[in-house]
């Protein structure tokens, strides 16, 4: 479980009245997924891409620091980049064409470019994306994503993970807390075993849970969209402060396109 | 004038699944407008069941069941479904929503209800269950007592013929117990009560039904259920140690 009060979810995000914070949801969505394709679309072999990247990084923390995201809270978020970032590692390794040397190794030069692209790339990707969760609550966000038309089916299924992250974790909590007051404690393949009827027996739980609560809905109504309430109105001044990080983003590619 | 239908009136209902199990044999019931009445009876003697095909889940096999006149039948499931309003047992099945006001809200939207009127609903559901705070607070938040009072809230808004409770009692601390309890008595609506704690059923249903074996085996008033040792021991229903239902 996470956080004893907020649950496993919410725990992401960081209350805060910040100007960040005051956004619409799907003004903010707008501007990340914008940011994150202009950082995509930098030419990873152009000589002053490395200039562009530190513009990028500049501008983002700068949103950091408006809204108030700290050093330790950004870092925390980029750990979902490892996987990516241990196949950029790899790449100067594996890929071929003239070589050069560092530390004695003898890497690739296109693909020590493509590695550190890509990893920087990525990086600047998830930092936006981790301003963008630690100042918008998830199901805040979730009307963000309503808003701008995805589909209500995974809406709706996300709408019911956030929902109910924590009473499976809560069921698995107490699972875990049965079996080990009876003396289990893991470890070996015996208790690769007993971890497996484990989740087997959590997904049956959650199955028929989610069919009682689809009976549930049936039953006040439910035809297959879940109805919220009218969307407020934006005001012109949030799309403007929203899209400074995109646009100084693109500034940043267009001066370096020009340069270059 | 005529007097009004009855809340429900269910008619010769029998059903099996579709395995084969029968679990209603022919169960006759006529619940009216105002009433408190207490459905008892042991595990697996078809109260869930006979409640399932009170907002048509699930469709008679014979008989029928009628709510404030209206048949339940496939065309009329939307309505029937308004004036039907089930409370089952897990709160957390019931509450989805990200909000609980939200969560409220999700019946009257069903209906196509106006906004300002879906807001009036909201307000006026959570204050009859003494939860007006708690609008803009997530489920989990809840005490499991407060989230079974905000169940009630998600029929109430629906502005129901009649509430179906499962098992209100089940799992409640004494204090959470007798809150919903206060809440349930100022209820100025027909209320069906599933139950095994006959105390619940003394203070709150003037009139008890057991059902067992799939057909209702006694209809009468609560104390005279109550006070009929007999009657409870065939039908493994057991009042509490040291409680006298004449008290």
């Amino acid at each position: 479980m996470g956080a004893a009060h907020g649950g496993a979810l919410t725990a992401r995000y960081m209350p805060g009245g910040t100007a960040v914070h005051r956004l619409e949801p799907h003004v903010k969505l707008v501007s990340v997924l914008a940011f994150a394709l202009v950082v995509v679309a930098t030419p990873v072999h152009a000589p002053w891409a490395p200039v562009a990247y530190a513009g990028y990084l500049l501008a983002v923390l700068t949103a950091a620091t408006v809204a108030g995201v700290g050093p330790g809270r950004l870092l925390r978020g980029l750990v979902v980049e490892i996987p990516f970032a241990a196949f950029a590692v790899l790449l100067p390794f594996v890929a071929g064409g003239p070589q050069v040397e560092v530390l004695g190794l003898s890497l690739s030069r296109s693909g020590l470019a493509a590695g550190g692209g890509l990893l920087a790339k990525a990086t600047l990707s998830v930092l936006a994306a981790t301003v963008l969760a630690a100042t918008t609550e998830p199901r805040a966000l979730l009307r963000g994503l309503e808003r701008l038309r995805l589909p209500q089916v995974l809406v709706q299924i996300l709408m019911f993970m956030i929902r109910y992250a924590d009473v499976v974790g809560g069921e698995l909590h107490r699972m875990r807390v049965a079996r080990e007051s009876r003396g289990f404690t893991g470890g070996g393949l015996r208790g690769l075993r007993v971890l497996g009827a484990t989740a087997g027996a959590l997904f049956v739980r959650s199955y028929e849970r989610g069919e009682r609560v689809h009976l549930a809905m049936l039953s006040r109504g439910y035809t297959g969209s879940v109805p919220t309430g009218p969307p407020a109105p934006v005001a012109p001044r949030s799309w403007a402060v929203a899209l400074s990080l995109p646009l100084a983003a693109a500034a940043v590619l267009a001066a370096g396109m020009l340069a270059g | 004038m005529s007097a009004p239908p009855p809340s429900l009136l269910v008619e010769d209902l029998a059903f099996a699944y579709p395995d084969g199990h029968q679990a209603l044999f022919g169960v006759d019931l006529r619940v009216e407008r105002g009433e408190r009445v207490a459905l008892l009876g042991p595990n697996g003697a078809g109260k869930t069941t006979l409640v399932l095909h009170l907002n048509g889940i699930l469709r008679a096999g014979r008989g029928s069941v009628t709510v404030a006149g209206l048949p339940v039948e496939k065309r009329s499931l939307q309505e029937i479904r308004r004036r039907v309003g089930v409370v089952f047992q897990d709160p957390d099945d019931q509450l989805f929503m990200p909000t609980v006001g939200e969560d409220v809200a999700f019946g009257p939207r069903n209906l196509g209800l106006p906004e300002p009127e879906v807001a009036d609903r909201v307000a006026a559901a959570l204050a009859q269950v003494r939860m007006s705070d708690a609008a803009d607070r997530p489920p989990h938040h809840l005490s499991f007592g407060q989230r079974r009072r905000v169940a009630v809230a998600t029929v109430l808004a629906m502005q129901p013929e009649i509430v179906v409770l499962d098992e209100p009692s089940s799992n409640l601390d004494p204090a959470g117990r007798r809150e919903l309890a206060e809440v349930l008595a100022e209820l100025p609506v027909t209320l069906l009560m599933i139950t095994h704690d006959l105390p619940y059923a003394a203070q709150l249903c003037p009139r008890s039904v057991i059902l067992d074996g799939g057909v209702v085996v006694a209809d009468e008033p609560t104390p005279e259920v109550l006070s009929d040792a007999r009657l409870l021991a065939d039908h493994r229903l057991e009042l509490p140690y040291g409680f006298s239902p004449a008290g």
